[in-house]
């Protein structure tokens, strides 16, 4: 392969622009790649532990229908300290918007692709700095109106994070689809501005600013993963913005995009309509479907890299990992439908989807034969960061596995809306993207703020987590294939799921909710005690390859005083050729690439 | 350290707790698939349980792997790692292997499928009622003795379906305001409810008797109370004297109404 990165001159040493010295430059609009991270990575948490306390409301009211939820039925007093069933429902949306729009999607592509992708790649900054700074800025705008629509007569959204229509379109539908939806739509669509915004600069500056030596096969699977999601990103979210303005106008102007003639809600008059209320889940999903791979890729990337690190052991199967993530991107785009199987979509259609979202099943197997493939023969250190990256390939078997039985239209047929998808989802995006998550914290927080984290806490905050992780969510497949329906307020309105089998069981798992949330108190004493306090962090703690850790903790200004010339892939663990050293760093000189000797050839 | 092999048992325990849980629910009526009553049923009841093993081996096999590999190459002195980049045979082997099982599980499907919801494998017989969701209710418009939909004699109920057993049955699916979605979950049966589309949806039931009709699309804030009951009878003459039953009724509630408008 051609290699032109080293003609790009923004790289050149005499670049370097003087560091600002006020501190509303340097810290609240900076345009530093590394300080715009550390903004997404604190936001990102913050909104983390909202979307928490709202899942375990969630969770509270699911065990034990409208008895007083604590703290909270203050704010019921008029109805007997009992939540209103809309509240349950502005709970679960709110919730999932969170964990999605500003929890994972912040944390995964704007705290860690910020941070990492210049350091990575042997660049100064991002291409563009100041459009970075703009897409973390556009965080906020969404932030506001997202919390402004609690105190909106009618209070938030709550037609679920998919905001189907007619429900969200017809004002009169639900209290939330009062002006709580169009808030929610207008936060939507600056949250979806921010990640445009990042994911063209990404695009870019992996494309044009890495350091001379860094070809693409020689770049880390952190940055192809954060490549890919970007190159996602950047395809699929025009679609998600025409399908929030079209949704806007509708409630807005009048028009009836998703509303069919001679339609009707609670009595009001009939609607001209016209439209068609299927096209907006076709949009949605062309968008959403890839953006739980937006979710995942970046996590799967990071993982992979702290994997070999700890095994010090080269990533097995380099290539067909690097293919695998483009297989995953490609295919995103053709299994939309899977999510429409009993939508009322033609069931031929559900067919085809059905062919092609099982063949997507197969990149991600892939990726987990090479992870076991990576530890296999290793030489494994349980770091607090390797353990979660186990857990995340661990994890994510199960959540790829039950996608399987979604994926199979007439099994869909029984389990499609029931707690089965909600125990799928969490497996990936919990089990998956949050373990991710973790690992990447605790392995990058020393390049981060130049201090070590507490293992021994970081190790008991990773048992537990796990521990309740799966007591809170495993049991929720059990219950979904008894047919237990997602987005119900209280269950025991049904027959079948009266019994105490099945109400023991959503009480187990708020029992497990609730130690998973206090659970992470360890994460955050931890953090922020480490961030004052922890040992100072040398350059290379973990003895890693690639090149952010050839810069010292954390990276100065401009990180690099000195672009580095990159000799090698990554993965050059436990070489033989600088024995004793089990590690030989992309920046050293040395016999170049045994990788592309030994890859395959085998 | 090598007490760190230990993680191992951590893994092996949450895999230990998954499978066990799946086996242990089976004894459970409240947690196991609920009894299934129709034709349709059985066979996605079987096609759940081949992806239930299929994937059950595959996960109980990737967590021993992984459980074996923690406790076999955790860091303990003198232990040097194996440097290997990839082999090409394995690469080829994982991926040709879980591409057929895919391939054949999707090819699998397809019969079912067809059968349950192409329009071309729709029964030859007249639908026994219309279904219309609305906020937070089903409605149900049966044919009078003209045997047709919306003329006078209509019967109409709310929340209570009957049809009967052994027999396929055909129902015209609509909603009146937002999304809904019809759920049998003792037949295995999902279909939403669309404004604007009316969405033929069959099936039958081997067994007579009571059972629940579920909502199963957020559809509101009383969504979650939007419950019907399912009356299946055991033959068309006991179907057929509670449509009269109904209708009667109907008719007494009706003059009964007119009654009252017009004294007051
Ligand atoms: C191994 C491949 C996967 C397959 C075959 C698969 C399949 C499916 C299918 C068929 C559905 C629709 C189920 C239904 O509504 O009836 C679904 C839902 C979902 N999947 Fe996956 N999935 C896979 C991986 C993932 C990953 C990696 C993520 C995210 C990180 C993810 C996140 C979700 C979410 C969030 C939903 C639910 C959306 C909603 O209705 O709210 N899936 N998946
Ligand atoms: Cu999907
Ligand atoms: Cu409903």
């Amino acid at each position: 392969m051609s290699d032109h990165a080293h003609l790009a001159d923004h790289g050149h040493d005499d670049h370097i622009h003087p560091e600002p010295t006020n501190f509303l430059a340097k810290y609240v609009f900076s345009m530093d790649h590394k300080i715009i991270g550390i903004q997404f990575l604190f936001s990102g948490l913050i909104m983390y532990a909202v979307g928490g306390a709202l899942a375990m409301s969630v969770r509270w009211q699911l065990a034990w229908p409208w008895k007083p939820v604590p703290i909270l039925s203050g704010l019921w007093a008029d109805y007997g300290y009992r939540m209103p069933p809309e509240y349950y429902n502005k709970l679960f949306t709110m919730h999932a918007t969170v964990m999605i729009f500003f929890v994972i999607i912040p944390l995964l592509t704007g705290a860690f692709g910020n941070f990492l992708i210049p350091l990575m790649i042997g660049a100064r900054d991002m291409a563009f700095p100041k459009l970075n700074m703009y897409s973390y800025w556009a965080m906020w705008p969404a932030i506001v109106l997202m919390s402004l629509s609690f105190f909106t007569p009618g209070g938030s959204a709550e037609a679920g994070w998919t905001s189907y229509p007619t429900l969200s379109t017809f004002r009169w539908s639900t209290p939330g689809s009062l002006d709580g939806q169009t808030l929610w739509l207008m936060a939507l669509l600056f949250a979806g501005v921010s990640s445009l915004m990042g994911s063209i600069n990404y695009i870019t500056t992996i494309i044009m600013l890495r350091a001379p030596g860094m070809k693409m096969f020689r770049m880390p699977m952190t940055v192809w993963a954060m490549f890919i999601t970007a190159l996602l990103q950047a395809f699929a979210l025009p679609v998600l913005t025409a399908a929030l303005i079209m949704q806007l106008l509708d409630r807005t102007i009048g028009t009836n995009f998703f509303a069919p003639a001679n339609w009707m809600v609670a009595n009001a008059g009939n609607v001209v309509g016209g439209g068609q209320t299927l096209l907006f889940q076709h949009l949605f999903w062309f968008y959403s479907h890839p953006a739980v791979y937006i979710m995942i890729l970046p996590g799967m990337g990071m993982v992979s890299d702290i994997l070999s690190t700890f095994s010090r052991k080269p990533l097995f199967g380099y290539k067909p990992m690097v293919f695998s993530i483009s297989a995953i991107a490609g295919l995103g785009f053709i299994v939309w439908g899977h999510h429409m199987f009993q939508s009322g979509m033609n069931p031929a259609l559900g067919a085809t989807f059905m062919l092609s979202t099982m063949m997507i099943a197969l990149p991600s197997a892939i990726k987990t034969f090479n992870w076991l493939g990576t530890m296999w023969g290793g030489r494994i250190q349980f770091t607090t960061a390797m353990l979660n990256a186990i857990g995340f390939v661990a994890m994510f078997v199960i959540g790829g596995l039950s996608g399987i039985f979604m994926a199979a239209t007439p099994v869909d047929m029984h389990i499609h809306d029931t707690y089965f998808i909600v125990g799928h989802i969490h497996y990936v995006l919990f089990g998956g993207s949050v373990f991710a998550i973790f690992a990447g914290i605790s392995y990058w927080f020393p390049k981060i703020f130049g201090r070590m984290m507490n293992d021994r806490l970081g190790k008991i905050h990773f048992a537990l987590s796990f521990i309740f992780f799966n007591g809170t969510f495993f049991l929720m497949h059990i219950i979904g294939m008894h047919g237990h329906p997602r987005r119900i307020a209280d269950p025991t309105v049904y027959e079948f799921l009266r019994g105490s089998g099945v109400v023991g069981m959503n009480q187990f798992m708020t029992i497990n909710a609730m130690l998973l949330g206090l659970t992470q108190l360890f994460f955050i004493y931890n953090f922020f005690h480490s961030l004052f306090f922890g040992p100072k962090a040398p350059a290379n703690p973990w003895h890693a390859n690639t090149l952010e850790w050839a810069c010292p903790s954390p990276p100065p200004y401009y990180n690099f005083l000195k672009i580095p010339t990159v000799y090698r892939m990554a993965y050059e663990y436990s070489a033989d050729e600088v024995a004793p050293l089990d590690y030989w760093p992309q920046d050293q000189p040395g016999k170049s690439d045994t990788a592309e000797v030994h890859s395959g050839a085998h | 350290m090598k007490t760190d092999r230990l993680w191992a048992l951590l893994f092996a325990f949450s895999a230990i707790f998954a499978t066990g849980s799946f086996i242990y629910s089976r004894n459970n009526a409240d947690w196991w698939l609920l009894p299934n009553v129709s034709s349709m049923g059985r066979e996605i009841d079987h096609l759940f349980i081949i992806i239930l093993v299929i994937t059950g081996v595959v996960f109980i096999a990737t967590q021993i792997v992984l459980c074996y590999a923690i406790w076999t190459f955790a860091d303990a002195p003198g232990r040097k790692a194996h440097y290997v980049h990839g082999q090409m045979k394995l690469e080829v082997i994982w991926t040709i292997i879980p591409a057929s099982i895919l391939v054949f599980l999707a090819l699998y499907q397809m019969g079912t499928w067809s059968k349950i919801k192409f329009r071309s494998s729709l029964p030859k017989v007249q639908p026994v009622a219309e279904v219309t969701g609305r906020q937070f209710q089903w409605m149900f418009r049966y044919a009078g003795d003209d045997r047709r939909l919306h003329t006078d004699d209509d019967i109409l109920t709310i929340n209570d379906f009957h049809f009967v057993m052994g027999e396929p049955t055909i129902i015209h699916l609509k909603s009146q305001d937002v999304l809904h979605s019809f759920f049998l979950p003792q037949f295995r049966i999902k279909q939403d409810a669309v404004p604007g589309l009316t969405i033929p949806v069959w099936f039958d039931s081997d067994t007579a008797g009571k059972f629940e009709l579920v909502c199963a699309e957020l559809c509101g804030w009383g969504h979650y109370k939007m419950r019907g009951n399912v009356t299946v009878h055991a033959n068309q003459v006991d179907f057929e004297a509670w449509l009269k039953k109904t209708k009667t009724e109907q008719d007494r509630d009706q003059l009964a109404l007119v009654n009252a408008v017009n004294g007051g």
